[in-house]
Protein backbone atom coordinates (compact mmCIF):
# COMPACT_ATOMS: atom_id res chain seq x y z
CA UNK A 1 0.00 0.00 0.00
CA UNK A 2 1.20 3.46 -0.66
CA UNK A 3 1.73 5.66 2.37
CA UNK A 4 -0.71 8.42 3.09
CA UNK A 5 0.24 11.74 4.64
CA UNK A 6 -2.16 11.55 7.59
CA UNK A 7 -1.37 8.05 8.75
CA UNK A 8 -1.91 7.12 12.39
CA UNK A 9 0.83 8.48 14.59
CA UNK A 10 -0.28 6.74 17.76
CA UNK A 11 0.23 3.33 16.25
CA UNK A 12 3.01 1.32 17.87
CA UNK A 13 5.50 -0.41 15.62
CA UNK A 14 4.58 -3.93 16.58
CA UNK A 15 1.72 -4.72 18.93
CA UNK A 16 1.63 -8.09 20.71
CA UNK A 17 -0.88 -10.63 19.41
CA UNK A 18 -3.93 -11.22 21.55
CA UNK A 19 -5.37 -13.92 19.31
CA UNK A 20 -3.37 -16.33 17.20
CA UNK A 21 -5.11 -18.53 14.65
CA UNK A 22 -2.98 -21.27 13.11
CA UNK A 23 -4.14 -23.38 10.20
CA UNK A 24 -7.72 -23.55 11.44
CA UNK A 25 -10.13 -25.97 9.78
CA UNK A 26 -13.79 -26.62 10.39
CA UNK A 27 -15.78 -29.41 8.75
CA UNK A 28 -19.53 -29.73 9.33
CA UNK A 29 -21.73 -32.73 8.71
CA UNK A 30 -24.45 -31.42 6.41
CA UNK A 31 -28.07 -32.56 6.58
CA UNK A 32 -27.48 -35.17 3.87
CA UNK A 33 -24.57 -36.57 5.84
CA UNK A 34 -21.83 -35.30 3.51
CA UNK A 35 -19.10 -33.27 5.14
CA UNK A 36 -19.02 -29.54 4.31
CA UNK A 37 -15.75 -27.67 4.64
CA UNK A 38 -16.69 -24.38 6.30
CA UNK A 39 -13.15 -23.20 6.94
CA UNK A 40 -9.95 -24.31 5.30
CA UNK A 41 -6.51 -23.53 6.70
CA UNK A 42 -7.15 -20.10 8.12
CA UNK A 43 -4.19 -18.43 9.82
CA UNK A 44 -4.38 -14.98 11.34
CA UNK A 45 -2.80 -12.89 14.09
CA UNK A 46 -4.89 -10.28 15.80
CA UNK A 47 -2.96 -7.56 17.58
CA UNK A 48 -3.85 -6.16 20.97
CA UNK A 49 -6.18 -3.19 20.61
CA UNK A 50 -6.71 -3.79 16.92
CA UNK A 51 -9.98 -3.20 15.06
CA UNK A 52 -10.10 -6.09 12.60
CA UNK A 53 -12.97 -6.56 10.18
CA UNK A 54 -13.78 -9.77 8.36
CA UNK A 55 -15.76 -9.40 5.15
CA UNK A 56 -17.14 -11.99 2.77
CA UNK A 57 -20.29 -13.35 1.15
CA UNK A 58 -22.70 -15.54 3.08
CA UNK A 59 -21.32 -19.03 3.53
CA UNK A 60 -17.68 -17.96 3.48
CA UNK A 61 -17.23 -19.17 7.04
CA UNK A 62 -16.76 -15.76 8.64
CA UNK A 63 -19.38 -16.42 11.30
CA UNK A 64 -17.95 -19.89 11.85
CA UNK A 65 -14.55 -18.33 12.41
CA UNK A 66 -16.05 -15.99 14.98
CA UNK A 67 -17.84 -18.84 16.77
CA UNK A 68 -14.59 -20.79 16.95
CA UNK A 69 -12.78 -17.81 18.43
CA UNK A 70 -15.65 -17.40 20.91
CA UNK A 71 -15.22 -21.01 21.98
CA UNK A 72 -18.84 -21.77 21.04
CA UNK A 73 -17.73 -24.45 18.59
CA UNK A 74 -14.67 -26.68 18.35
CA UNK A 75 -12.33 -26.57 15.37
CA UNK A 76 -11.82 -29.75 13.35
CA UNK A 77 -8.13 -29.01 13.11
CA UNK A 78 -5.66 -26.26 13.86
CA UNK A 79 -4.70 -24.09 16.78
CA UNK A 80 -6.47 -21.18 18.42
CA UNK A 81 -4.75 -19.15 21.12
CA UNK A 82 -5.98 -16.33 23.33
CA UNK A 83 -3.11 -14.49 25.03
CA UNK A 84 -0.95 -17.53 24.36
CA UNK A 85 -3.24 -20.21 25.84
CA UNK A 86 -5.48 -22.46 23.78
CA UNK A 87 -9.21 -21.67 23.51
CA UNK A 88 -11.09 -24.80 24.55
CA UNK A 89 -14.42 -23.23 25.48
CA UNK A 90 -16.06 -19.86 26.10
CA UNK A 91 -13.63 -17.38 27.66
CA UNK A 92 -14.58 -14.84 30.27
CA UNK A 93 -12.15 -12.47 28.60
CA UNK A 94 -14.46 -12.02 25.59
CA UNK A 95 -17.62 -10.14 24.83
CA UNK A 96 -19.98 -10.97 21.99
CA UNK A 97 -22.44 -8.87 20.01
CA UNK A 98 -24.80 -10.87 17.80
CA UNK A 99 -26.70 -9.73 14.73
CA UNK A 100 -29.85 -9.29 16.82
CA UNK A 101 -29.53 -7.56 20.19
CA UNK A 102 -30.57 -10.71 22.16
CA UNK A 103 -31.72 -8.65 25.13
CA UNK A 104 -33.72 -10.26 27.93
CA UNK A 105 -37.13 -8.55 27.86
CA UNK A 106 -37.65 -9.15 31.60
CA UNK A 107 -34.50 -7.22 32.50
CA UNK A 108 -34.25 -3.43 32.43
CA UNK A 109 -31.63 -1.84 30.18
CA UNK A 110 -29.27 -1.52 33.17
CA UNK A 111 -29.84 -5.15 34.21
CA UNK A 112 -29.29 -6.33 30.65
CA UNK A 113 -25.93 -4.57 30.60
CA UNK A 114 -25.15 -6.17 33.96
CA UNK A 115 -25.98 -9.71 32.77
CA UNK A 116 -22.34 -10.76 32.21
CA UNK A 117 -21.45 -9.38 35.65
CA UNK A 118 -24.26 -11.46 37.18
CA UNK A 119 -23.23 -14.63 35.39
CA UNK A 120 -19.54 -14.12 36.14
CA UNK A 121 -20.38 -13.08 39.73
CA UNK A 122 -18.39 -9.86 39.52
CA UNK A 123 -18.48 -7.26 42.27
CA UNK A 124 -21.93 -5.69 41.94
CA UNK A 125 -21.02 -2.10 42.78
CA UNK A 126 -17.97 -2.13 40.55
CA UNK A 127 -19.96 -3.57 37.66
CA UNK A 128 -22.72 -1.02 38.19
CA UNK A 129 -20.28 1.86 37.90
CA UNK A 130 -18.86 0.34 34.74
CA UNK A 131 -22.36 -0.20 33.33
CA UNK A 132 -23.30 3.43 34.01
CA UNK A 133 -20.10 4.52 32.32
CA UNK A 134 -20.87 2.35 29.28
CA UNK A 135 -24.49 3.52 29.03
CA UNK A 136 -23.07 7.04 29.03
CA UNK A 137 -20.70 6.10 26.20
CA UNK A 138 -23.47 4.55 24.08
CA UNK A 139 -25.74 7.51 24.88
CA UNK A 140 -28.40 5.61 26.81
CA UNK A 141 -27.94 6.97 30.34
CA UNK A 142 -31.52 8.22 30.41
CA UNK A 143 -32.83 4.80 29.45
CA UNK A 144 -31.22 2.68 32.18
CA UNK A 145 -34.56 1.92 33.86
CA UNK A 146 -36.47 1.30 30.62
CA UNK A 147 -37.20 -2.15 29.24
CA UNK A 148 -35.94 -3.40 25.85
CA UNK A 149 -39.36 -3.33 24.19
CA UNK A 150 -39.47 0.44 24.82
CA UNK A 151 -36.30 0.95 22.74
CA UNK A 152 -35.70 1.22 18.99
CA UNK A 153 -33.63 -1.39 17.15
CA UNK A 154 -30.54 0.83 17.09
CA UNK A 155 -30.83 1.58 20.80
CA UNK A 156 -31.24 -2.11 21.59
CA UNK A 157 -28.08 -2.92 19.69
CA UNK A 158 -26.24 -0.21 21.64
CA UNK A 159 -27.38 -1.89 24.86
CA UNK A 160 -25.96 -5.14 23.49
CA UNK A 161 -22.63 -3.39 22.84
CA UNK A 162 -22.52 -2.00 26.37
CA UNK A 163 -23.32 -5.50 27.68
CA UNK A 164 -20.42 -6.97 25.68
CA UNK A 165 -18.03 -4.49 27.33
CA UNK A 166 -19.22 -4.50 30.95
CA UNK A 167 -16.87 -7.21 32.18
CA UNK A 168 -13.90 -5.44 30.56
CA UNK A 169 -13.08 -8.21 28.08
CA UNK A 170 -9.84 -7.84 26.17
CA UNK A 171 -11.57 -9.00 22.96
CA UNK A 172 -15.02 -8.12 21.64
CA UNK A 173 -16.49 -10.25 18.86
CA UNK A 174 -19.17 -8.73 16.66
CA UNK A 175 -21.17 -10.86 14.25
CA UNK A 176 -22.81 -8.49 11.74
CA UNK A 177 -24.13 -6.41 14.62
CA UNK A 178 -25.68 -3.73 12.40
CA UNK A 179 -26.97 -6.03 9.66
CA UNK A 180 -30.59 -5.68 10.74
CA UNK A 181 -30.52 -1.87 11.02
CA UNK A 182 -31.56 0.64 8.37
CA UNK A 183 -28.81 2.39 6.39
CA UNK A 184 -28.95 5.69 8.28
CA UNK A 185 -28.89 4.10 11.72
CA UNK A 186 -26.10 1.86 10.51
CA UNK A 187 -23.91 4.86 9.57
CA UNK A 188 -24.51 6.37 12.99
CA UNK A 189 -23.69 3.09 14.68
CA UNK A 190 -20.49 2.74 12.67
CA UNK A 191 -19.29 6.14 13.88
CA UNK A 192 -20.34 5.23 17.37
CA UNK A 193 -18.55 1.90 17.47
CA UNK A 194 -15.31 3.59 16.36
CA UNK A 195 -15.66 6.09 19.15
CA UNK A 196 -16.41 3.31 21.65
CA UNK A 197 -13.40 1.35 20.41
CA UNK A 198 -11.15 4.36 20.87
CA UNK A 199 -12.51 5.04 24.36
CA UNK A 200 -12.65 1.44 25.58
CA UNK A 201 -9.37 0.40 23.98
CA UNK A 202 -10.39 -3.22 23.42
CA UNK A 203 -9.58 -5.47 20.52
CA UNK A 204 -12.54 -5.80 18.18
CA UNK A 205 -13.18 -8.60 15.73
CA UNK A 206 -15.99 -7.43 13.50
CA UNK A 207 -17.72 -9.66 10.94
CA UNK A 208 -19.75 -8.04 8.16
CA UNK A 209 -20.88 -8.67 4.60
CA UNK A 210 -20.77 -4.96 3.78
CA UNK A 211 -17.53 -3.93 2.05
CA UNK A 212 -17.91 -0.20 2.89
CA UNK A 213 -18.53 -1.07 6.54
CA UNK A 214 -15.46 -3.33 6.61
CA UNK A 215 -13.21 -0.64 5.09
CA UNK A 216 -14.67 2.17 7.18
CA UNK A 217 -14.19 0.38 10.49
CA UNK A 218 -11.19 -1.87 10.05
CA UNK A 219 -7.55 -1.12 10.60
CA UNK A 220 -7.17 -4.33 8.67
CA UNK A 221 -9.77 -6.04 6.53
CA UNK A 222 -9.70 -9.81 6.22
CA UNK A 223 -11.31 -10.76 2.91
CA UNK A 224 -12.82 -14.23 2.91
CA UNK A 225 -14.17 -16.26 0.00
CA UNK A 226 -16.52 -19.22 0.06
CA UNK A 227 -16.37 -22.93 -0.80
CA UNK A 228 -14.25 -23.64 1.08
CA UNK A 229 -14.06 -20.66 3.42
CA UNK A 230 -10.60 -19.21 3.38
CA UNK A 231 -8.75 -15.93 3.59
CA UNK A 232 -8.22 -14.37 0.15
CA UNK A 233 -6.36 -11.30 1.33
CA UNK A 234 -5.66 -9.20 4.38
CA UNK A 235 -5.87 -5.51 3.45
CA UNK A 236 -4.18 -2.87 5.62
CA UNK A 237 -6.45 0.14 5.63
CA UNK A 238 -4.72 3.47 5.94
CA UNK A 239 -7.38 6.06 6.53
CA UNK A 240 -7.33 9.08 8.86
CA UNK A 241 -8.05 8.05 12.43
CA UNK A 242 -10.67 10.72 12.92
CA UNK A 243 -12.73 9.87 9.87
CA UNK A 244 -16.32 10.92 9.28
CA UNK A 245 -18.85 8.97 7.27
CA UNK A 246 -18.10 11.26 4.25
CA UNK A 247 -14.86 9.39 3.71
CA UNK A 248 -16.75 6.67 1.85
CA UNK A 249 -17.01 9.15 -1.07
CA UNK A 250 -13.24 9.69 -1.38
CA UNK A 251 -11.11 8.03 -4.07
CA UNK A 252 -8.85 6.63 -1.40
CA UNK A 253 -11.75 4.78 0.21
CA UNK A 254 -12.99 3.68 -3.21
CA UNK A 255 -9.63 2.14 -4.04
CA UNK A 256 -9.86 -0.13 -0.98
CA UNK A 257 -13.49 -1.03 -1.66
CA UNK A 258 -12.76 -1.89 -5.31
CA UNK A 259 -9.77 -3.97 -4.38
CA UNK A 260 -11.89 -6.03 -1.99
CA UNK A 261 -14.80 -6.29 -4.36
CA UNK A 262 -12.50 -7.68 -7.06
CA UNK A 263 -12.01 -10.79 -4.97
CA UNK A 264 -15.70 -11.51 -5.14
CA UNK A 265 -16.20 -10.43 -8.75
CA UNK A 266 -13.48 -12.81 -9.87
CA UNK A 267 -15.46 -15.70 -8.38
CA UNK A 268 -18.82 -14.58 -9.66
CA UNK A 269 -21.36 -12.89 -7.46
CA UNK A 270 -22.25 -15.51 -4.92
CA UNK B 1 -70.86 5.66 34.14
CA UNK B 2 -70.43 9.21 35.27
CA UNK B 3 -73.38 11.23 34.06
CA UNK B 4 -73.97 13.01 37.34
CA UNK B 5 -70.77 15.04 37.35
CA UNK B 6 -72.16 18.12 35.56
CA UNK B 7 -70.64 21.15 37.23
CA UNK B 8 -68.51 19.04 39.57
CA UNK B 9 -65.06 20.41 40.37
CA UNK B 10 -61.97 19.12 38.58
CA UNK B 11 -60.97 16.48 37.62
CA UNK B 12 -63.70 16.59 35.01
CA UNK B 13 -64.95 13.12 34.22
CA UNK B 14 -66.10 12.02 30.81
CA UNK B 15 -69.75 12.47 29.94
CA UNK B 16 -71.77 9.46 28.84
CA UNK B 17 -71.56 10.67 25.25
CA UNK B 18 -67.77 10.80 25.34
CA UNK B 19 -67.58 7.36 26.92
CA UNK B 20 -69.77 5.90 24.20
CA UNK B 21 -67.54 7.42 21.56
CA UNK B 22 -64.17 6.42 23.05
CA UNK B 23 -64.95 3.07 24.68
CA UNK B 24 -68.20 1.86 23.06
CA UNK B 25 -67.69 -1.62 24.55
CA UNK B 26 -68.32 -0.23 28.07
CA UNK B 27 -71.85 0.59 27.01
CA UNK B 28 -72.47 -2.13 24.45
CA UNK B 29 -71.40 -4.96 26.78
CA UNK B 30 -73.97 -4.28 29.53
CA UNK B 31 -76.52 -3.38 26.85
CA UNK B 32 -76.10 -6.85 25.33
CA UNK B 33 -76.84 -8.41 28.73
CA UNK B 34 -80.05 -6.37 28.99
CA UNK B 35 -81.06 -7.47 25.49
CA UNK B 36 -80.36 -11.15 26.26
CA UNK B 37 -82.31 -11.05 29.55
CA UNK B 38 -85.23 -9.27 27.81
CA UNK B 39 -85.36 -11.78 24.97
CA UNK B 40 -85.10 -14.63 27.50
CA UNK B 41 -87.95 -13.21 29.57
CA UNK B 42 -90.03 -12.44 26.47
CA UNK B 43 -89.62 -15.90 24.92
CA UNK B 44 -90.32 -17.81 28.15
CA UNK B 45 -93.44 -15.72 28.81
CA UNK B 46 -94.72 -15.83 25.22
CA UNK B 47 -94.15 -19.59 24.81
CA UNK B 48 -95.53 -20.26 28.31
CA UNK B 49 -92.52 -22.38 29.28
CA UNK B 50 -93.05 -23.68 32.84
CA UNK B 51 -90.58 -22.54 35.50
CA UNK B 52 -89.24 -26.03 36.17
CA UNK B 53 -88.06 -26.21 32.52
CA UNK B 54 -86.68 -22.69 32.08
CA UNK B 55 -87.16 -20.15 34.86
CA UNK B 56 -87.59 -16.44 34.15
CA UNK B 57 -84.57 -14.20 34.79
CA UNK B 58 -86.08 -12.63 37.91
CA UNK B 59 -86.77 -16.10 39.34
CA UNK B 60 -83.08 -16.92 38.89
CA UNK B 61 -82.17 -13.62 40.52
CA UNK B 62 -84.47 -14.39 43.42
CA UNK B 63 -83.03 -17.91 43.83
CA UNK B 64 -79.52 -16.43 43.70
CA UNK B 65 -80.38 -13.83 46.34
CA UNK B 66 -81.96 -16.39 48.68
CA UNK B 67 -79.17 -18.92 48.11
CA UNK B 68 -76.38 -16.46 48.76
CA UNK B 69 -77.83 -14.24 51.49
CA UNK B 70 -80.37 -16.51 53.24
CA UNK B 71 -79.08 -19.96 52.27
CA UNK B 72 -75.70 -21.65 52.32
CA UNK B 73 -74.39 -21.01 48.79
CA UNK B 74 -71.37 -19.20 50.21
CA UNK B 75 -70.42 -22.24 52.29
CA UNK B 76 -70.79 -24.56 49.30
CA UNK B 77 -68.94 -22.14 47.04
CA UNK B 78 -66.18 -22.07 49.65
CA UNK B 79 -65.96 -25.87 49.60
CA UNK B 80 -65.81 -26.02 45.80
CA UNK B 81 -63.33 -23.17 45.61
CA UNK B 82 -60.97 -24.69 48.18
CA UNK B 83 -61.14 -28.07 46.43
CA UNK B 84 -60.38 -26.41 43.10
CA UNK B 85 -57.60 -24.19 44.46
CA UNK B 86 -55.93 -27.02 46.40
CA UNK B 87 -56.07 -29.17 43.27
CA UNK B 88 -54.70 -26.30 41.22
CA UNK B 89 -51.77 -25.69 43.56
CA UNK B 90 -50.87 -29.38 43.69
CA UNK B 91 -51.16 -29.64 39.92
CA UNK B 92 -49.07 -26.54 39.21
CA UNK B 93 -46.34 -27.44 41.72
CA UNK B 94 -46.08 -30.98 40.41
CA UNK B 95 -46.31 -29.77 36.82
CA UNK B 96 -43.54 -27.21 37.34
CA UNK B 97 -41.18 -29.64 39.05
CA UNK B 98 -41.79 -32.64 36.78
CA UNK B 99 -41.90 -30.49 33.64
CA UNK B 100 -38.55 -28.95 34.56
CA UNK B 101 -37.02 -32.36 35.22
CA UNK B 102 -38.36 -33.81 31.97
CA UNK B 103 -37.17 -30.80 29.96
CA UNK B 104 -33.61 -31.40 31.18
CA UNK B 105 -33.15 -34.33 28.84
CA UNK B 106 -34.24 -34.60 25.23
CA UNK B 107 -34.24 -38.40 25.53
CA UNK B 108 -36.46 -38.48 28.62
CA UNK B 109 -38.80 -35.99 26.98
CA UNK B 110 -39.00 -37.92 23.72
CA UNK B 111 -39.59 -41.18 25.59
CA UNK B 112 -42.33 -39.80 27.80
CA UNK B 113 -44.00 -37.41 25.37
CA UNK B 114 -46.26 -39.92 23.55
CA UNK B 115 -47.56 -41.11 26.92
CA UNK B 116 -48.07 -37.58 28.17
CA UNK B 117 -50.03 -36.70 25.04
CA UNK B 118 -52.10 -39.86 25.38
CA UNK B 119 -52.96 -39.06 28.99
CA UNK B 120 -53.48 -35.40 28.10
CA UNK B 121 -56.04 -36.30 25.42
CA UNK B 122 -57.82 -38.98 27.49
CA UNK B 123 -60.79 -37.51 29.37
CA UNK B 124 -59.45 -37.78 32.91
CA UNK B 125 -62.94 -37.04 34.21
CA UNK B 126 -63.62 -40.70 33.44
CA UNK B 127 -61.48 -41.80 36.38
CA UNK B 128 -63.49 -39.65 38.81
CA UNK B 129 -65.69 -42.55 40.05
CA UNK B 130 -62.53 -44.57 40.73
CA UNK B 131 -61.00 -41.71 42.71
CA UNK B 132 -64.18 -41.40 44.77
CA UNK B 133 -63.81 -45.09 45.69
CA UNK B 134 -60.17 -44.55 46.63
CA UNK B 135 -60.43 -41.23 48.46
CA UNK B 136 -64.00 -41.20 49.77
CA UNK B 137 -66.86 -38.72 49.64
CA UNK B 138 -65.04 -35.88 51.38
CA UNK B 139 -62.97 -33.05 49.93
CA UNK B 140 -59.84 -35.16 49.34
CA UNK B 141 -61.25 -36.99 46.34
CA UNK B 142 -62.30 -33.68 44.71
CA UNK B 143 -58.87 -32.20 45.30
CA UNK B 144 -57.30 -35.25 43.67
CA UNK B 145 -59.68 -35.09 40.70
CA UNK B 146 -59.11 -31.35 40.27
CA UNK B 147 -55.34 -31.89 40.46
CA UNK B 148 -55.46 -34.77 37.96
CA UNK B 149 -57.38 -32.69 35.45
CA UNK B 150 -55.28 -29.55 35.91
CA UNK B 151 -51.87 -31.26 36.00
CA UNK B 152 -51.33 -32.05 32.33
CA UNK B 153 -51.90 -28.62 30.82
CA UNK B 154 -49.28 -27.30 33.27
CA UNK B 155 -46.81 -30.11 32.60
CA UNK B 156 -47.06 -29.91 28.82
CA UNK B 157 -46.73 -26.11 28.82
CA UNK B 158 -43.79 -26.14 31.22
CA UNK B 159 -41.93 -28.53 28.90
CA UNK B 160 -42.91 -26.55 25.78
CA UNK B 161 -42.06 -23.27 27.52
CA UNK B 162 -38.61 -24.38 28.65
CA UNK B 163 -37.93 -25.54 25.10
CA UNK B 164 -39.12 -22.28 23.58
CA UNK B 165 -36.02 -20.20 24.35
CA UNK B 166 -34.29 -18.94 21.23
CA UNK B 167 -30.87 -20.27 20.30
CA UNK B 168 -29.19 -16.89 20.54
CA UNK B 169 -30.06 -16.44 24.22
CA UNK B 170 -28.53 -19.85 24.88
CA UNK B 171 -25.43 -18.89 22.88
CA UNK B 172 -25.12 -15.64 24.79
CA UNK B 173 -25.30 -17.41 28.14
CA UNK B 174 -22.94 -20.10 26.90
CA UNK B 175 -20.44 -17.49 25.73
CA UNK B 176 -20.38 -16.26 29.34
CA UNK B 177 -19.70 -19.78 30.60
CA UNK B 178 -23.01 -19.82 32.47
CA UNK B 179 -23.67 -22.85 34.68
CA UNK B 180 -26.69 -25.03 34.05
CA UNK B 181 -28.45 -23.47 37.01
CA UNK B 182 -27.68 -19.92 35.83
CA UNK B 183 -28.91 -20.86 32.38
CA UNK B 184 -32.17 -22.10 33.89
CA UNK B 185 -32.73 -19.29 36.36
CA UNK B 186 -31.62 -16.36 34.23
CA UNK B 187 -32.67 -17.44 30.74
CA UNK B 188 -34.80 -20.56 30.34
CA UNK B 189 -37.35 -20.05 33.11
CA UNK B 190 -38.14 -16.39 32.38
CA UNK B 191 -38.37 -17.21 28.66
CA UNK B 192 -40.83 -19.98 29.48
CA UNK B 193 -43.10 -17.89 31.72
CA UNK B 194 -45.54 -16.67 29.04
CA UNK B 195 -46.18 -20.25 27.90
CA UNK B 196 -46.29 -21.58 31.47
CA UNK B 197 -48.90 -18.97 32.29
CA UNK B 198 -51.01 -20.04 29.33
CA UNK B 199 -50.97 -23.53 30.88
CA UNK B 200 -51.84 -22.18 34.34
CA UNK B 201 -54.78 -20.29 32.85
CA UNK B 202 -56.17 -23.52 31.42
CA UNK B 203 -55.39 -25.37 34.65
CA UNK B 204 -57.33 -23.01 36.93
CA UNK B 205 -60.48 -23.43 34.79
CA UNK B 206 -59.93 -27.20 34.60
CA UNK B 207 -59.54 -27.50 38.36
CA UNK B 208 -62.95 -25.90 38.95
CA UNK B 209 -64.38 -28.28 36.36
CA UNK B 210 -62.69 -31.22 38.13
CA UNK B 211 -64.06 -30.21 41.54
CA UNK B 212 -67.63 -29.89 40.19
CA UNK B 213 -67.50 -33.22 38.37
CA UNK B 214 -66.10 -34.85 41.50
CA UNK B 215 -69.01 -33.45 43.47
CA UNK B 216 -71.42 -34.83 40.87
CA UNK B 217 -70.01 -38.31 41.25
CA UNK B 218 -70.25 -38.38 45.02
CA UNK B 219 -70.11 -35.66 47.64
CA UNK B 220 -71.55 -34.20 50.82
CA UNK B 221 -71.04 -30.53 50.01
CA UNK B 222 -70.03 -28.08 47.29
CA UNK B 223 -71.81 -26.31 44.46
CA UNK B 224 -71.89 -29.53 42.39
CA UNK B 225 -73.73 -31.14 45.25
CA UNK B 226 -76.21 -28.21 45.38
CA UNK B 227 -76.87 -28.61 41.64
CA UNK B 228 -77.58 -32.35 42.10
CA UNK B 229 -80.00 -31.73 44.96
CA UNK B 230 -81.77 -28.93 43.07
CA UNK B 231 -81.99 -31.30 40.10
CA UNK B 232 -83.73 -33.94 42.17
CA UNK B 233 -86.24 -31.31 43.38
CA UNK B 234 -86.76 -29.97 39.82
CA UNK B 235 -85.65 -26.63 41.28
CA UNK B 236 -84.39 -25.23 37.98
CA UNK B 237 -84.09 -21.67 39.28
CA UNK B 238 -81.56 -22.82 41.87
CA UNK B 239 -79.54 -24.68 39.23
CA UNK B 240 -79.34 -21.48 37.21
CA UNK B 241 -78.43 -19.55 40.35
CA UNK B 242 -75.54 -21.96 41.07
CA UNK B 243 -74.39 -21.61 37.47
CA UNK B 244 -74.23 -17.84 38.08
CA UNK B 245 -72.09 -18.53 41.17
CA UNK B 246 -69.78 -20.77 39.13
CA UNK B 247 -69.51 -18.11 36.43
CA UNK B 248 -68.51 -15.55 39.06
CA UNK B 249 -65.91 -17.93 40.51
CA UNK B 250 -64.56 -18.71 37.03
CA UNK B 251 -64.29 -15.06 36.03
CA UNK B 252 -62.62 -14.15 39.35
CA UNK B 253 -60.02 -16.90 38.96
CA UNK B 254 -59.40 -15.93 35.35
CA UNK B 255 -59.03 -12.30 36.44
CA UNK B 256 -56.64 -13.26 39.23
CA UNK B 257 -54.45 -15.22 36.82
CA UNK B 258 -54.53 -12.31 34.38
CA UNK B 259 -53.42 -9.99 37.17
CA UNK B 260 -50.57 -12.31 38.19
CA UNK B 261 -49.56 -12.73 34.57
CA UNK B 262 -49.43 -8.98 33.95
CA UNK B 263 -47.33 -8.63 37.09
CA UNK B 264 -44.90 -11.49 36.49
CA UNK B 265 -44.75 -11.51 32.70
CA UNK B 266 -44.96 -7.76 32.24
CA UNK B 267 -42.94 -7.87 29.02
CA UNK B 268 -45.99 -9.64 27.60
CA UNK B 269 -46.27 -10.67 24.00
CA UNK B 270 -42.57 -10.26 23.28
CA UNK B 271 -42.11 -13.46 25.30
CA UNK B 272 -42.09 -16.60 23.18
CA UNK B 273 -40.08 -16.28 19.99
CA UNK B 274 -41.58 -17.56 16.79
Amino acid sequence: MKKVAHARVDEPVARPSVIEIRNLQKVFAARDGNPVQALSSVSLDIAKGEFLTIVGPSGCGKSTLLRLVAGLADPSEGELLLNGSPITGPQRDMGIVFQSPVLFPWRSVMDNVLLPADVLKLDRRDARNRAEELLEIVGLSDFAKKYPNELSGGMQQRVAIARALVHRPSVVLMDEPFGALDAMTRDTMNLEIMRIWREAGTTILFVTHSIPEAVFLGERVVVMTARPGKIAEVVDVDLPANRGIDIVNTDHFGTYARRIRNHFNARGLD
Amino acid sequence: MAVTTEGAPAPRRKTLGETVRHRPEYVLGPLLLVVILSVWHGLVTWMEVPSYIVPKPYEVASAFYHGVFKGNYLYHAGVTLSEALSGFFIASSLGLVLGTLIAQSRLVEKTLYPYLITIQTTPKIAVAPLLIIWFGFGMTSKVVIAATVAFFPVLVNVIAGLRSIDREKIELMRSLNASKWQMFRMARLPSALPIIFAGLNVAIVFSILGAIVGEFVGSKAGLGNVILQANVNMDTSSIFAVLVCLAIIGISMHGLMGFLQRRLVFWGNSGPPS
